[in-house]
């Protein structure tokens, strides 16, 4: 094939891909700054709807919780699975395989077969639904990308470093936290922030467990059930992309820094 | 702190009957070793010899299967690497990359508890931790030392690695161990800082008079720096002696093969201070061998002269090659291909003489000539032994199912291209140049080892088949068999102690 028909083709797979996918965002953000009932009219710009989002209590309280969710699972997800992938690491052969394999299981595992589990697990153990359910079913099913995020850190350390902090006589718990986990902070703040955005989106899981708490997405998910395309939604819908996306960026961003930095050593 | 006659001289490591065993694999095998206080000790040998275990099993990295590691005098088999008073200087330096070069080196430091002198009530002795100033003093002191004064705020990651490698020694020197451990710490560098970092080394040493156990593959580096050398195959130790000692009396052919350019040929002792290897009768030094006993020898190549008229042995030069100061020239004598040094060249093509004196001439015992195997009587004149079944000739009549002790010489074992063509099959492990012939290990598929002497060069990892005349095996029930062992065993004791 010809160069210039190759580029051609690949141009507009890209086209193409950026059009079906941002499109509606972006005409969803754009209207979000009309206060039309109907979406797809303009009615001139406002910051109508923004002005009714922050000032819809229910709204309010489920962007808290779910910022509160986020944040707890986030953390408790970091935690479990830094210390998951040191774990894991050090194990050898089918051990590994093993942990591995199980580990994975609720990031490969149909999200719906997940919050039906979940919820029948807390109906067994009568936990009742909640605060408490969220932030476990939260923190298990985003612990597996933590994993993978701090493994690759682990695979790239100096294999005699927790060893050196031993042999200068540093206890294994010491040598632990004063030599490795330093190392890892890269891949556990990834991780955080991975395990954070996907905290904040799901959807699935919560909806069988959440009880009476309301999250962002339940949120969403009722009023359109209930009243139909609110249009204080595509408000929403507009700060939480933009939110995510900002958080995205930044990642990036270090990341890029960091590969500089160590390019430039 | 005046060194007193008596602990300069007595051992800071005992190592007692050591063995440590991984997923079945042997990776060290009943070593003892004593190590004296001060000493530079190197444990040299080829990859996987289990050098680098017996070291982290010093430092605590590792558990002996059995054993026991004895550190002035108390047993520490079982201390757990951070309550030793033992650093390491690891291969890739592991250096923490978080914290610069000062904190490095402070690290271990900030740990360390000294004696205040005091004691509690209960009379146990109060420990206290080093204050701010008396890290920073140590710290700088130990940073001159390595020549990196101005380097305390730097990043380690931003060192070369000769750098970084000075960084590791004074982490680890500045805690003041009893005994250093260094594990191949110059492998990283390039040849010209090697050879820098290796004087630097030895004067440290020298300076500091800790105890230096050094682990290194390169026999050079090990000549070059070491009191004592450790030289260890298979995970045992073969020799334990000076430098000069494993070069000039290399206790075999192993060892006299991995250290130094080496002509190593088999001989048969005539009497004492005399033997005979091609076909000719040479003086030499050593004794005590037994008549006729055969025997390994070595020849350093630079202890053959050369001379065009006159000589011990006739032979050709094959080629020569410049080597800075000398010429190192092969010469076919006697079907032996002798390496020789000398500073006159001798065209290629020329017929030479070669004599060797008696000092250039080093005996060792033959470790084994015969393979012995345990078998059992398949038929009237069959045994099987090693997996598969050899016609023998049956001279006791032996009754079939008899077992027996089955043993053929190293030179009547034949090994063939095709694996089809033997009784066996096996992989070449190891090839020995041994002059005018080969010595190759090979593994068959029963897990034994079979060793082979032979014209033809093999290649490791070759695919071979063993074949066996039946003249060349000689079976012996295996009761009759210990019996007779036996009794050599003790006429060799009485022999030594003689």
């Amino acid at each position: 094939m010809n160069k210039n028909v190759k580029t051609g083709v690949v141009w507009s797979f890209v086209a193409l891909m950026l059009v079906f996918m941002y499109l509606p965002i972006i005409i969803l953000i754009v209207f979000s700054f009309t206060d039309a009932r109907a979406l797809g009219v303009w009615s001139g710009f406002s910051v109508e709807l923004y002005v009714d989002l922050f000032n819809n209590a229910q709204v309010m309280t489920a962007l808290g919780n779910s910022l509160i969710l986020a944040f707890v699972a986030a953390m408790l997800a970091t935690l479990l699975g830094t210390a998951a992938a040191v774990g894991i690491f050090h194990m050898r052969k089918w051990k590994k395989h093993t942990a591995n394999f199980v580990a994975n299981i609720t990031m490969e595992n149909a999200e719906i077969v997940t919050g039906v589990a979940f919820m029948i697990f807390f109906l067994v153990v009568r936990l009742p639904n909640g605060w408490i359910t969220l932030i476990i079913a939260h923190t298990m099913i985003t612990v597996p990308y933590v994993i993978l995020s701090v493994m690759p850190r682990l695979s790239q350390l100096n294999p005699n470093l927790y060893e050196a902090g031993l042999d200068l006589g540093a206890s294994p718990m010491r040598s632990m936290f004063t030599v490795i986990v330093p190392q890892l902070i890269p891949g556990m703040i990834s991780g955080f922030i991975m395990a954070f955005t996907l905290s904040l989106d799901d959807f699935i899981v919560s909806k069988f467990i959440n009880g009476n708490v309301s999250t962002i997405p339940i949120y969403l998910y009722n009023a359109l059930a209930k009243k139909g395309v609110d249009p204080t939604l595509r408000a929403l819908s507009a700060v939480l992309f933009v939110a995510v996306l900002a958080v995205l960026i930044a990642m990036n961003i270090v990341s890029a820094k960091r590969r500089k930095k160590q390019l430039v050593l | 702190m005046a060194i007193t006659a008596r602990e300069k001289f007595d051992n800071i490591i005992e190592i007692k009957n050591v063995t440590k065993i991984f997923d079945g694999i042997t990776a060290v095998d009943n070593v003892n070793l004593a190590v004296r206080r001060g000493e530079f000790v190197t444990l040299l040998g080829p990859s996987g010899c289990g050098k680098t275990t017996l070291l982290r099993m010093i430092a605590g990295f590792a558990m002996p299967t059995s054993g026991t590691i004895m550190l002035e005098k108390q047993d520490v088999t079982t201390v757990p690497p951070h309550l030793r008073p033992i650093n390491t200087v690891f291969q890739k330096y592991a250096l923490f990359p978080h914290i610069n070069v000062y904190k490095n080196i402070a690290y271990g430091l900030k740990l360390k508890r000294v004696l205040t002198g005091e004691v509690d009530k209960k009379g146990n002795p109060i420990y206290r931790k080093l204050s701010k100033d008396e890290i920073d003093e140590k710290v700088k002191r130990v940073l001159k030392l390595v020549n990196l004064e101005s380097y305390g705020h730097r990043d380690v990651t931003g060192l070369s690695g000769g750098q970084q490698q000075r960084v590791a020694i004074a982490r680890a020197i500045v805690c003041e161990p009893k005994v250093l451990l260094l594990d191949e710490p110059l492998g990283a560098l390039d040849l010209k800082m090697r050879k820098e970092m290796q004087l630097e080394l030895a004067a440290m040493h020298k300076n500091i008079g800790i105890t230096f156990i050094y682990v290194t593959h390169d026999q050079e580096e090990a000549l070059t720096m070491s009191d004592k050398i450790v030289v260890m195959t298979d995970g045992a130790v073969q020799q334990y002696g000076t430098p000069k000692k494993i070069y000039d009396e290399p206790a075999n052919a192993f060892v006299a093969d991995f250290i130094g350019e080496s002509n190593i040929l088999s001989g048969v002792m005539k009497s004492d201070f005399l033997v005979e290897f091609c076909g000719t009768k040479f003086k030499c030094m050593d004794k005590g061998f037994g008549k006729d006993e055969r025997v390994d020898l070595v020849v350093r190549p630079e202890d053959i002269s050369i001379d065009g008229k006159k000589g011990a042995l006739k032979g050709e030069v094959v080629s020569s090659v410049f080597k800075g100061t000398y010429y190192e020239m092969e010469i076919l004598a006697e079907d032996y291909q002798f390496t020789v040094q000398n500073t006159v060249e001798r065209a290629v093509g020329e017929t030479v003489f070669l004599s060797i004196g008696p000092d250039g001439i080093h005996i060792m015992k033959k470790l084994k000539t015969v393979n012995e195997f345990d078998g059992v009587v398949s038929s009237e004149n069959t045994v099987a032994f090693c997996g598969g079944e050899f016609e023998f000739v049956n001279f006791d009549g032996l009754e079939k199912g008899a077992e027996v002790r089955v043993k053929i010489p190293f030179d009547k074992v034949e090994l063939t291209d095709d694996e089809k063509d033997g009784a066996i099959g096996a992989n070449v492990t190891q090839t020995l140049y041994k002059g005018s012939y080969y010595q190759v290990q090979v593994y068959t598929d029963d897990d034994t080892d079979f060793f082979v002497d032979t014209v033809d060069e093999w290649d490791m990892g070759d695919r071979v088949g063993i074949n066996i005349k039946p003249d060349d095996i000689t079976v012996t029930l295996r009761e009759r068999a210990d019996e007779i062992a036996a009794e050599e065993n003790t006429t060799e004791d009485s022999a030594d102690e003689r």
